[in-house]
């Protein structure tokens, strides 16, 4: 655009005036920051507060109530935060798997031609979406240990399982230190299958031959580990909980507040995937499926290789926002005592007194575990993405 | 809603299509067996074996489920005795629980006999709002409507003008509070984030990168940090002698927070627009700031009407967080109430009441927003 | 335009929001100047801290924060309570966001040092106890709780005491964590916790309040920590400091000297020179302090005495009805004790 004429001044000039909008911008962004931080300094000076990350390595002298790793009270802050991330990511990765199961299955429900489960569907997401995640959280945690019995008159749906207010309590194998094998070959058996789906897409584009990958995959996934199991004698021990002064000990146990939190932003997140689900089917034009059975296609395949792949393209974009939202909204477990990243902070800060490197641990952690959700989303939605055109 | 729609029939079948079936022609076949009592029921219930199967699960878990609430809710429920035993005995909710204090939980600290003041200050509000919703109005007419009801709030809310009490604004509470940080969370944030949307589509690589970073940075954390960082940070970020409300620093965290989810819905609207438009705006010799005021925005803020009537249903939720810091929201003062000795085992009736309020205020604003994107949508296919 | 829209807003909102001077120059003259006294109390904890079913608010905290409005203003209602959660507290504090806070604190050494506060007169004792249902017969004593899920309020002193205990003990235990007491107390009672540890006087009162029957729970007779609660100021400024703690002394020195709200104006032109100095009828006192010579008379006047609050609040006329134990006076078997007014 800029023109050569003579008469215009510098600062007329097109590419001049950005660098000195930039410049100018910049200068002010940093001149804001930096008088931020002066104040802020100076106010910590005023006052004699101890700042630094020094606090982290001191010992906590807190117990947390549940880490999948070990945690005493002499550990460091620093652990007790780890711990407390952990707590974050399981939650985070168990609701994101659960609410994109519930949130599909009500999706397409909302979608059926049968009237009463449309409806019921419709109730699920207009309730669930217009109250507060938090309210949410309370409602089902005070559910949870109001309504079920205590640890002595436990619920026994099955054997060796107990359902009390203490959480769930499960047997878990105890298969004399070889149970990683079993979970080795599962792992194997994943990778074999998924290995074996891409050979046999890959095929199927060269030679137009098709393969039953899937059920040979499945096979594969069942029986790697239960060779492998019968491999090791085919034992049949189990760590069973038993009742033992106050509560179980032995097996695995998930506790109640882990359940209310779980269930609390799955069923929340669940309502909105389930409008994205819904909205990314009714965006696949009828003639899509029409023109699929017109080929002799079958009505699952026409969904899995015709469907799917375009209505995946408008719903992961959405989709990645609620898998956001659900990992920043697992930040309310403060509200019922689950142990989470900002639970864990919150004690920190209250014990040390050092806020500003409590507030900015927490939301430097968050950014990068967002980041990263971000990442692999988009990874994948290139994946899934139209080629060419 | 039906109100609004009888005189308009187009719109009518719309919304009915939407509370109805998503979809046209499921609608007739529907509409034509709605009479046909058994054959409806042929059609949408018992059509094949599954669906009868999913029929039978469904009505099993309404038999399952209904008759307990309804119990606990309506039959069993104490609904004016003022004495938390006569509760107990019965056994079921407790609604005298609210009959006691709906004033608090509805108001906070707000003064007790002024409570006609927000409740005054609320109903001009709300009506306000619904009078926004109508686009008849998205014109100056709304500036004045807003111009004149907002410092009327205002002398209702603070007083100490026309015989009024003065009251402070850390008296203010329960759902006038909410209804304020929402509504002012987006209004302040609003020019922030056209700011924003403009910075990360400006072709500067700097300010694109101050703008994204910004963006990204606030929504890849929690409110609930943010609201942190406003209600312990802010203080210490100020020089010494000077200190923020304590309101007002919930409502700049909002503010900040919402602004770069709203960017990212402005920017949607700004992507939206045809090429053509900006090329001709250019061909006409407009400098970038006329082009931006007098064809860009214009076009694309319409378009990102719903994305922001749904960024104003997230806000009224999120607002509940504000209990972490302290501030007398609605949910705070739910659980406030429960702090009486005397009635402090009826929770659950407390957090129900409280849900019900936000309940209608989503619903109906998630209804409008959907309404709206249809009729843009029509709009824009026509 | 838009720009300067922007600009205006916030300038506007600003200037609403930003308040006059907080501590330029000391905390007591820029009170003085203010007219109102900012006083960091709970968010609601029944008998210390929380506002009424009218928004007033009421409590034995809060008390001392009219106390003080009291002797700065002669008037206990020039207070603006700012309610703080348990992370807010010490920030509040040491930002100048509140004068004082007042928010049953336990005085502990960091809390004195490392986060810049000075602690006035101790205006409530108290210890860690364990409140447990009667159904767990064989448990007699704290020793018994090995392997126990326990409820437990986060980021307190209560906390670290708690983990601290069973440490020397040698024996583990489950926490269960929630922020706000009334849903920790409600998780306890449904039978989340085994046990549930606090103040003792907290213990006592969500026993009587809110279990479904109060006698089928016992505190256990051990008591695993000293809380000593007291009101607390910032650094650097004595004068402040001064009065926060002459005020706390001065309801405690008229409780001593069966001085109360009813009886004080009685007393007027009496002849006990104690008495006469309380009144302020013996003038310097309040000179010395930098406030009005009535402040004591104010104080009592309007706020009562300690007996009367603690009765009012916590005591014997509350729904609470703790006793007065510990925080009785000195002479009365309690560690109440307040220099001399002189």
């Amino acid at each position: 655009m800029s023109q050569p004429a003579p008469k215009t001044p510098w600062w007329n000039d097109r590419a001049n005036r950005a660098i000195l909008y930039q410049v100018a911008v910049v200068g002010l962004v940093v001149l804001a920051g930096w008088y931020l931080i002066s104040n802020t300094l100076a106010n910590l000076a005023a006052r004699n507060i101890a700042t630094g990350f020094g606090f982290l390595v001191r010992e906590a002298g807190f117990a947390i109530g549940e880490s999948p790793i070990a945690f005493d009270p002499a550990d460091s802050y620093a652990k007790a935060i780890l711990v407390g991330l952990l707590n974050t990511i399981v939650v985070a990765v168990l609701g994101v798997i659960l609410s994109t199961l519930i949130g599909t299955i009500v999706g397409v429900a909302r979608l059926s031609g049968n009237w009463l489960v449309s409806r019921l569907a419709t109730v699920y997401v207009e309730t669930m979406r217009n109250i507060p995640v938090l309210l949410q959280l309370l409602f089902w945690y005070a559910l949870i240990t109001e309504g079920l019995p205590e640890p002595g008159d436990a619920f026994k749906p099955i054997e060796g399982v107990f359902l009390s207010n203490r959480g769930l309590k499960f047997p878990t194998p105890d298969w004399s230190g070889l149970e990683w094998l079993v979970l080795a070959a599962l792992a194997l058996g994943v990778i074999l299958a998924f290995l074996l789906s891409r050979w046999a897409r890959l095929r199927q584009a060269a030679t137009g031959q098709t393969f039953p990958s899937i059920r040979i995959g499945l096979a594969l996934t069942l029986a790697l580990p239960l060779l492998c199991w019968l491999l090791i004698g085919a034992p049949t021990a189990f760590d069973r909980p038993q009742l033992d002064g106050f509560d179980f000990s032995g097996g695995h146990s998930v506790s109640p507040e882990f359940v209310a939190l779980l269930t609390g932003l799955t069923l929340y997140t669940a309502s909105f995937i389930a409008e994205i689900v819904r909205s990314g089917i009714l965006a696949v034009a009828p003639g899509q499926t029409e023109a699929a059975l017109a080929l002799g296609l079958k009505r699952g395949q026409v969904l899995r290789l015709v469907v799917m792949p375009q209505a995946l393209r408008v719903i992961i974009p959405p989709l990645t926002s609620q898998y956001l939202n659900l990992t920043k909204n697992s930040s309310l477990a403060v509200a019922i005592g689950y142990p989470d990243l900002v639970s864990v902070s919150n004690t920190t800060i209250n014990q040390t007194g050092q806020a500003i490197e409590g507030v900015a641990i927490l939301m430097a952690v968050y950014l990068i575990v967002s980041l990263a959700i971000s990442a692999f989303m988009n990874w994948y939605d290139k994946k899934t993405a139209l080629v060419g055109r | 809603m039906s109100d609004q729609s009888s005189h308009n029939p187009k719109t009518a079948s719309e919304i009915a299509s939407h509370v109805e079936e998503p979809s046209q022609a499921e609608l007739h076949t529907h509409r034509r067996n709605a009479f046909a009592g058994l054959g409806w029921a042929r059609d949408n219930l018992f059509s094949n074996i599954p669906n009868t199967i999913l029929t039978v699960l469904s009505v099993a878990l309404l038999v399952w489920a209904a008759p307990p609430l309804l119990d606990w809710m309506l039959l069993k429920a104490t609904f004016l005795n003022e004495d938390p035993a006569a509760c107990r005995e019965a056994g079921g909710a407790c609604w005298s629980f609210v009959t006691v204090k709906h004033r608090f939980i509805l108001f906070g600290l707000y003064p007790y006999d002024e409570h006609w003041r927000p409740l005054l200050a609320m109903a001009l509000f709300i009506a306000a709002l619904a009078i926004s919703c109508d686009s008849r109005f998205w014109n100056m007419r709304i500036v004045y409507v807003w111009g004149l009801v907002l410092p009327v709030c205002g002398i209702l809310m603070w007083g100490g003008w026309l015989g009024l009490t003065f009251v402070p604004n850390d008296k203010w509470g329960g759902l006038p509070l909410t209804l304020i940080l929402a509504t002012l969370g987006i209004v302040l944030a609003f020019p922030l984030a056209v700011l924003l949307a403009l910075g990360r589509r400006s072709d500067m690589p700097a300010i694109r990168a101050i703008c994204v970073g910004y963006i990204e940075t606030v929504r890849g954390v929690p409110l609930v940090s943010v609201l942190f960082m406003a209600s312990i940070m802010f203080p210490l970020f100020l020089p010494e002698g000077l200190t923020i409300d304590k309101l007002l620093r919930a409502q700049l965290g909002i503010m900040l927070f919402t602004a770069a989810y709203l960017a990212e819905a402005v920017r949607g609207g700004l992507q939206a627009l045809p090429k053509g438009q900006y090329e001709a705006a250019d061909a006409l010799g407009l400098g970038y700031w006329q082009k931006t005021r007098l064809i860009i925005l214009p076009q694309a803020l319409r378009l990102v009407i719903p994305p922001i009537v749904n960024q104003f249903i997230s806000c009224f939720k999120d607002t509940s967080l504000v209990i972490i810091i302290g501030l007398y929201d609605l949910l705070t003062t739910a659980k406030t109430a429960l702090a009486d000795p005397s009635w402090r085992a009826f929770y659950v009736e407390s957090y129900v009441f409280a849900a019900f309020i936000y309940f209608l205020f989503c619903y109906f604003m998630s209804r409008y927003s959907q309404y709206l994107e249809r009729r843009l949508n029509a709009g824009l296919r026509r | 335009m838009k720009r300067l829209s922007l600009w205006a807003i916030l300038a506007a909102v600003t200037s609403v929001g930003l308040a006059a001077p907080a501590f330029a120059g000391t905390t007591f003259d820029a009170v003085k100047a203010r007219g109102s006294l900012n006083c960091g109390v709970h968010t609601g904890l029944a008998g210390f801290g929380a506002p009424d079913d009218k928004g007033e608010w009421a409590g034995l905290d809060v008390d001392v924060c009219r106390a003080v409005a009291s002797a700065m203003f002669g008037d206990a209602k020039k207070v603006k309570y700012v309610p703080l959660t348990t992370q807010q507290r010490f920030t509040a504090l040491q930002s100048g966001e509140i004068d004082m806070l007042s928010r049953n604190t336990t005085v502990t050494s960091q809390r004195d040092t490392e986060l810049g506060m000075n602690f006035g007169p101790f205006n409530f004792y108290d210890g860690q106890g364990f409140l447990i249902s009667k159904k767990l017969a064989k448990v007699k004593s704290a020793k018994d709780l090995k392997g126990a899920t326990i409820c437990v309020l986060p980021g307190t002193t209560t906390e670290l005491n708690l983990t601290d205990y069973f440490r020397a003990n040698k024996m583990n235990f489950k926490p269960v964590v929630i922020e706000k007491q009334d849903e920790l107390a409600a998780a306890f009672f449904a039978g989340r916790c085994d046990a549930i540890t606090s103040d003792s006087s907290q213990l006592a009162s969500i026993r009587s309040a809110q279990a479904p029957k109060p006698e089928d729970y016992i505190l256990l007779p051990e008591l695993i920590s000293k809380e000593p609660f007291a009101p607390a100021v910032r650094h650097g400024d004595d004068q402040w400091f001064d009065l926060v703690k002459w005020s706390v002394y001065a309801m405690m020195e008229a409780e001593e000297k069966g001085v109360t709200s009813a009886n004080i104006d009685s007393l007027k032109g009496g002849s006990d020179p104690t008495i006469k100095r309380l009144l302020g009828e013996t003038p310097g006192l309040g000179k010395a302090l930098g406030v009005n010579e009535d402040w004591a008379y104010q104080i009592v006047k309007q706020v009562g005495n300690y007996g009367e609050s603690f009765d009012r609040n916590v005591g014997a006329n509350s729904k609470l009805k703790l006793p007065r134990g510990l925080n009785a006076l000195w002479n009365q078997g309690g560690l109440m004790y307040a220099p001399p007014v002189r």
